[in-house]
């Protein structure tokens, strides 16, 4: 597992690589990205800042990590989040999943985006022509995230 | 006890953090968001719609009944906007 909370872009190929490089056992990789928009709901985006919770991000990435091995088997996750000043085009986050087959990486991709949306301690202020403001909570990200919570345990 | 606010309860509060002493009888996340909203314009304000306001105590999410005894970090937010 490897978690990282910076505010550097980050190589989604050269992450990916890390995962499976030297390896022969995984035969699927599923990677996500997570990119600014240049508008929302129909208004235009100038910029989004993203504050974060030291510590408390990483714990809890890690701790949803951590329940995605527990759920599917998987040969290796990496997610890295980004704080900071982004303008549209700009990377924010990144969800790397590993497994033998596609349907684990590719379930475990979105459990752990579902969770980072609505879990993980980041908020995003954009930045809009004339006016700055906190981006509000969607209903329907905590709809995908609970979704979750009845979903089949695959281990059971 | 250190109390940390993130995003618009920081904004609101006009810090980003600092120790707080909360009189006995305050034992829960809730009341001790009830005690916060006493101490001040800046607080009532920050602290006016608690039901959106999200708490974590030593970095871990806590809901309004948690118990706050012991705790060394309490943290409130507003929902989270991440990913």
């Amino acid at each position: 597992m490897t978690v990282r909370i910076q505010r550097e872009p980050f190589d989604a190929a050269a992450e990916a690589k890390a995962i499976t490089a030297g390896r022969t056992d995984i035969g699927a990789v599923v990677t996500f990205t997570g990119i600014c928009r240049g508008s929302d709901d129909g208004q235009p985006v100038a910029a989004l800042t993203l504050e974060h919770y030291p510590g408390m991000a990483e714990a809890e990435i890690e701790r949803h990590v951590a329940e995605a091995e527990r759920r599917w088997p998987l040969m290796g996750v990496t997610v890295v989040h980004r704080f900071g000043r982004m303008v549209p085009g700009d990377d924010i986050v990144l969800v790397v999943t590993a497994a033998s087959h596609r349907g684990d990486a590719f379930a475990a991709a979105e459990f752990l985006m579902d969770w980072l949306k609505t879990r993980a301690p980041f908020w995003k202020k954009e930045e809009r022509p004339g006016e700055a403001g906190w981006v509000a909570a969607r209903d329907s990200d905590d709809d995908a995230a609970t979704r979750w919570e009845s979903a089949p345990d695959p281990t059971k | 006890m250190k109390v940390l606010y993130f995003a618009w309860v920081r904004e609101r509060v006009g810090k980003a953090e600092e120790e707080i002493a909360p009189p006995e009888g305050v034992g829960t996340v809730a009341e001790l968001m009830d005690w916060l909203a006493g101490r001040g314009e800046e607080y009532a304000h920050a602290f006016e719609n608690r039901r959106v306001i999200r708490a974590a105590l030593d970095q871990a999410h806590a809901k309004p009944d948690t118990a706050i005894a012991g705790a060394r970090e309490i943290a409130f937010f507003p929902p989270m906007t991440g990913g």
